[in-house]
């Protein structure tokens, strides 16, 4: 690759993470006028803690798509994977503190396998990942859909904790959630697993003619995605203190998540993106929630906003010249 | 370069984090009493509670003769003189959703009933937070109005009942009143529970009446909305029961309200075979069922649907025999009077039951007549007719 | 072009036929026709031919819609909002037209126009602002249907003027064998075949060019945006087809039409439709309708719970979607990736179809 072309695709890497921080700035600056004109203050520790709360399940998600986007995949199974995390957490642990870890530890292993069955489909069956993971997704939420009638299971008040308390206005559950994505943020960065994601979401055939399994990066990304998922299905558990069948498709977080991962500047063939751009449009999306609460928008609109937010946003982004790359890598769209 | 900002931006913001660590918030969570390894199975059933409201259905209900929205049934009072303010009185409401024409109905009535109530100076403000059927955002509403919203009051209407409960207690433990109503949730702490009588007594009144339009062994099919909502589930496992004992045979479908979605079902059980009876959990919908009688040709079933306009409508025209049971609209006004009354300090009810009184045949005309002119998604049991707006706003049915 | 002029041995031609069934392009037909016989044998009303044209014309709006979503998969995109389009035709419909015949004709021509213009924002901005189609159509869902619930209330204002619902219901009465043809089930077959013209059509080709590879579009001087509009707006007008329908058949109601995308991106591609563009074939896209809902009336007959039937949809779309990639790689095994719209086709279709008018379709 020549440095003349390094040198742009450098400066529009910089430039959309720090784009979405600039949208987030400009959001919160009209939402603080506008919850202002309510008779609110929006720097007010109580709606703080409101956004933050809100950022800390779909952010959790959203950093979880954002790796299975970047290989270029999708993964709509979240929802049911939250809803069932949640609910195999509050059975095992029944309301008794002993049984914290067991039940922690069998969600985790529910959403891994969840995980493990959306990457073997994708690479193994050679499946598309919306079409698989919409397929997991529905074969999940009929077993859901049978096998309960309501909320289950009962969370002890020490994992309730988790979910209700914080360090000033900040909830503990967003500080996991950003730990998480430092985390995940670090290994996209400094192991050979995280390029190896980057290098499959860019071109498959590429990568392969370079040497590289393929089919690894996009099963741990998918893996990483369905266990974060099922962390959020922990968290929720621990704020509802039950389990939920319903509670993961009540926040619609298979396309919101998306939504924010595109939103933080992830394109959605892959190759190219960042976690702090995805936790940026989880805010965005965090803070207009909070602000048309606070002025109590009709909830009709809310839907409105949020989808003219979604295409406006992307739209003064994408169009700065991402095509030009796309069309080095014309047969990405027959491999997907 | 890009590699060194993100290391900064992380530095900084873990620091910032560290920097806004205060002392940690009083655990907001009270302790529960710990569990002792039950699980909660979920079996809707409960014969205790479809006996008593079995009995309540013949209670004549007590308050005012005309005033259904105010009357009780079984009613153990408690002073609510504590409570009693002169300054101002701000109602705070979180509503689980205006997301189905039941509750947006309400949702208007409860609005017309607020500016009496405002002009009267019963109540000085309602802020109202909508959480869009989500137990999340609700937890994250009520919390919200805790913290911020400067509250004389708290009304909640849940979203669902046991993922609610802590939260309901959050509201109880800041001292002032709350009032549920709609659904309920697993804690008596709140000052009222304000409902119409109950699940079961629908199922009772729906099943009976089909039970004694059908014979032994005719088909009922039951058109279910969505699993796992406690005030639907509990109508069907009362009329699932009267069923079985009578030899009626029944099978339920869940419809997700989709007219398209209840035309095929009811068109493939045409096609098995007669179908003598329908039941609704819930009216929406209920044109479409009977639409399909029609599209293949076979006479109307028995039929129980809602009060909702669009059914009474066709019900009307049809000249089927039917029955309209009811999950009184209007509690969406008494839960505002329960406010006014809690702030001058007046009793209420603990438990506010309200009356339920299905519509019958001979009742039909009059429903009709009070309803002239309103639309398709309107329930007739709104009880909002001596409210200023009747009836322009609820036929214009803008929502506030 | 292949050498399918010649005439082959009529064993041959079986072979042949049989080749295709149980090729990607080919194997939702043998699916649908086991499903068929499978719902027969479970209920042998069904085959009546009055109740096989029933069950025709419920599943007519769905295919329709199916037809439209293809148009838009093969040039390579999505479109998330036809469901909200159908939801908002129909609110259009029972609000404006009411009880008042006369309305029944403006009424439809604004509701035409509102499906072209739909189309027209969901193509535009998907091509000249460049944002992905996913997004747009997400967004352009979320909106109408806030939109849509905010102007109703929730709920519908009433059932138009029955005779524009006779479209979704009626049809002509007193036919011999079938009792009645839907006015559903003829729209549906004006659709298939006008569908079926547009594909063959040198505009077609562009547009299944569009989606295989959109470098050499480029290079060929084709407009790609107004290409890929257009199968935008041919997935709105559709929808709004399948939203008079619909009227029809269930009454106006919000959650009509709820769920639709997912359906009809379903349909396709287990039509044999490569999600991402370049190949498949329309008619393939409406029998992928087709076996849905048969696979879900099957499901009722068989008195399987309705709460597995997620389950089972999500086992048979991996299903047939796996197998058409797969049986799709290993004939393109050792071949060197397309280069261009043609090159894998004009091998893949020498054995000679059954269908003659394929051949240039589908890879």
């Amino acid at each position: 690759m020549s440095t003349a072309t390094t040198r742009p695709k450098r400066r529009m890497r910089l430039d959309s993470t720090v784009i979405v921080y600039i949208a987030l700035i400009v959001v919160i600056i009209i939402g603080a006028i506008l919850v202002n004109t309510a008779g609110r203050n929006f720097f007010s520790l109580g709606n703080i803690r409101d956004i933050l709360t809100g950022m800390s399940v779909l952010g959790l998600v959203a950093v979880g798509q954002t790796l299975v986007i970047l290989t270029g995949s999708l993964d709509l199974s979240v929802p049911y994977v939250i809803s069932l995390s949640s609910l195999l957490a509050a059975e095992t642990m029944r309301g008794n503190p002993n049984n914290i870890a067991q039940g922690v530890l069998l969600a985790l292993a529910f959403a891994a396998i969840a995980g493990l069955a959306n990457g073997l489909v994708v690479t193994k069956l050679k499946v598309n990942g919306f079409i698989a993971t919409l397929g997991v997704g529905l074969i999940i939420k009929g077993y859901l859909d049978t096998n309960y009638q309501g909320s289950a299971g009962s969370v002890p008040a020490a994992f309730q904790f988790i979910g209700a308390t914080g360090l000033g206005p900040v909830p503990i559950s967003t500080i996991i959630m950003l730990a998480l994505a430092t985390l995940v943020f670090l290994f996209l960065r400094k192991t050979r697993m995280g390029h190896h994601i980057y290098a499959v979401g860019g071109s498959l055939e590429v990568s392969r003619l370079s040497g590289l399994r393929t089919a690894r990066p996009i099963i741990v990304a998918h893996v990483i995605c369905s266990v974060m998922a099922g962390l959020a299905g922990l968290l929720l558990a621990s704020r509802l203190g039950v389990g939920s069948p319903t509670v993961g498709s009540q926040g619609g977080y298979d396309l919101l998540s998306i939504a924010a991962v595109v939103l933080g500047g992830t394109i959605l063939a892959g190759g190219r993106g960042s976690i702090w751009g995805t936790i940026g449009g989880v805010a965005i999306f965090a803070v207009l929630d909070s602000v048309m609460s606070a002025i109590q928008f009709n909830p009709f609109l809310k839907d409105v906003v949020r989808g003219v937010v979604i295409v406006a946003a992307v739209a003064i982004y994408t169009g700065r010249g991402v095509e030009r790359r796309r069309a080095r890598f014309a047969t990405k769209e027959v491999q997907r | 370069m890009r590699r060194s900002i993100n290391m900064a931006a992380t530095v900084v913001g873990i620091a910032a984090i560290v920097a806004l660590a205060g002392c940690t918030t009083d655990p907001s969570v009270t302790e529960p009493s710990e569990g002792d390894g039950t699980t909660e199975e979920i079996n809707w059933f409960d014969q205790a509670v479809f006996d008593t409201q079995n009995a309540q259905r013949d209670v004549v209900p007590e308050g005012p003769e005309g005033q259904p929205y105010l009357q009780y049934i079984d009613a153990e009072m408690v002073d609510t003189s504590q409570y009693k303010v002169d300054g101002p009185k701000k109602v705070c409401f979180a509503n689980a959703s205006i997301s189905n024409p039941w509750r947006i109905t309400g949702w208007i009535t409860m609005n017309e009933q607020l500016k009496v109530l405002q002009e009267q100076g019963a109540i000085s403000e309602m802020e109202t937070r909508d959480a869009q059927d989500s137990d999340d955002t609700q937890i994250a509403d009520i919390d919200y109005f805790i913290e911020e919203g400067n509250c004389d009051l708290f009304l909640i209407s849940p979203n669902s009942t046991a993922a609610m409960t802590p939260a309901v207690e959050r509201a109880c433990d800041t001292g002032k009143p709350v009032i549920v109503f709609d659904r309920g949730v697993l804690t008596d702490c709140p000052v009222t529970f304000i409902h119409p009588i109950g699940g079961f007594a629908w199922g009772i009144d729906t099943a009976e009446f089909l039970i004694d339009n059908l014979q032994e062994g005719d088909k009922v099919v039951a058109l279910r909305i969505l699993p796992g909502v406690d005030v639907l589930e509990t109508r069907w496992a009362g009329a699932e029961k009267l069923f079985a004992e009578a030899g009626i045979e029944a099978v339920d479908y869940f419809t997700g309200a989709d007219p398209a979605e209840i035309k095929k079902i009811i068109s493939d059980e045409l096609a098995k075979g007669d179908v003598n009876g329908i039941w609704m959990d819930a009216g929406d919908g209920g044109v479409a069922a009977l639409e399909a009688f029609e599209d293949a040709g076979v006479d109307y079933p028995v039929m129980t649907g809602e009060d909702q306009i669009a059914f009474l409508n066709k019900w009307k025209s049809t000249g089927i025999t039917g029955l309209a049971p009811v999950y009184s609209n209007f509690q969406w006004r008494t839960a505002l009077l329960a406010a006014q009354k809690i702030f001058a300090g007046e009793e209420v009810p603990k438990e506010w039951v309200l009356p339920q009184k299905p519509i019958t045949a001979e009742d039909l005309d009059e429903v009709l007549a009070v309803n002239e002119g309103m639309p398709d998604g309107h329930y007739a049991t709104f009880g909002g007719e001596d409210l200023p707006g009747y009836p322009t706003v609820w036929q214009e049915r803008i929502v506030p | 072009m292949s050498d399918a002029t010649t005439a082959p041995a009529f064993g041959t031609r079986a072979l042949n036929a049989l080749r295709v069934l149980i090729s990607p392009r080919g194997a939702v037909f043998l699916l649908l026709a086991i499903l068929l016989v499978a719902i027969t044998a479970l209920n042998p009303n069904f085959a009546d031919p009055g109740q096989f044209i029933r069950f025709v014309q419920r599943v007519a709006p769905i295919a329709i819609v199916a037809i439209g979503q293809y148009f838009v998969i093969v040039s390579g995109e999505f479109d998330l909002s036809v469901g909200s389009v159908i939801a908002t035709q129909v609110v259009l419909a029972g609000n404006l037209i009411g009880q008042d015949e006369s309305k029944i004709v403006p009424v439809t021509l604004l509701m035409i126009g509102v499906g072209i213009l739909i189309g027209l924002i969901n193509g535009l901005v998907t091509t000249l602002l460049r944002v992905p189609s996913f997004i747009v159509t997400l967004g352009m869902m979320l909106a109408l249907l806030g939109i849509v619930y905010y102007v109703t209330g929730g709920s519908a204002s009433g059932n138009p003027v029955d005779s524009f619902r006779e479209i979704g219901r009626g049809g002509i009465r007193d036919v011999p064998i079938f009792g009645i043809i839907p006015w559903a089930v003829i729209i549906l077959a004006v659709t298939l075949a006008v569908a079926i013209l547009i594909s063959k059509s040198p505009y077609g080709k562009t547009l299944i060019a569009a989606g295989d590879n959109v470098t050499t579009q480029r290079y060929s001087g084709v407009r790609v945006w107004w290409v890929k509009t257009s199968a935008f707006v041919i997935s709105s007008l559709s929808a709004t087809i399948a939203g008079i329908l619909l009227v029809g058949y269930a009454g106006v109601h919000p959650s009509v039409g709820r769920g639709y995308e997912f359906i009809a991106i379903t349909a396709v591609v287990l039509g044999g439709v490569v999600l991402g563009g370049g190949r498949g074939w329309v008619v393939a896209a409406a029998a992928g309708a087709f076996t849905l809902e048969a696979l879900f009336t099957l499901l009722n007959f068989a008195d399987v719970p309705s709460t597995w039937r997620d389950t089972i949809q999500g086992v048979i779309i991996i299903a047939a979607v796996a197998y058409s990639a797969v049986a799709f790689r290993a004939r393109r095994k050792g071949r060197a990736p397309l280069a261009s719209p043609e090159q894998g086709k004009a091998s893949e279709s020498a054995p000679a179809d059954p269908a003659p008018h394929t051949t240039s379709m589908e890879g």
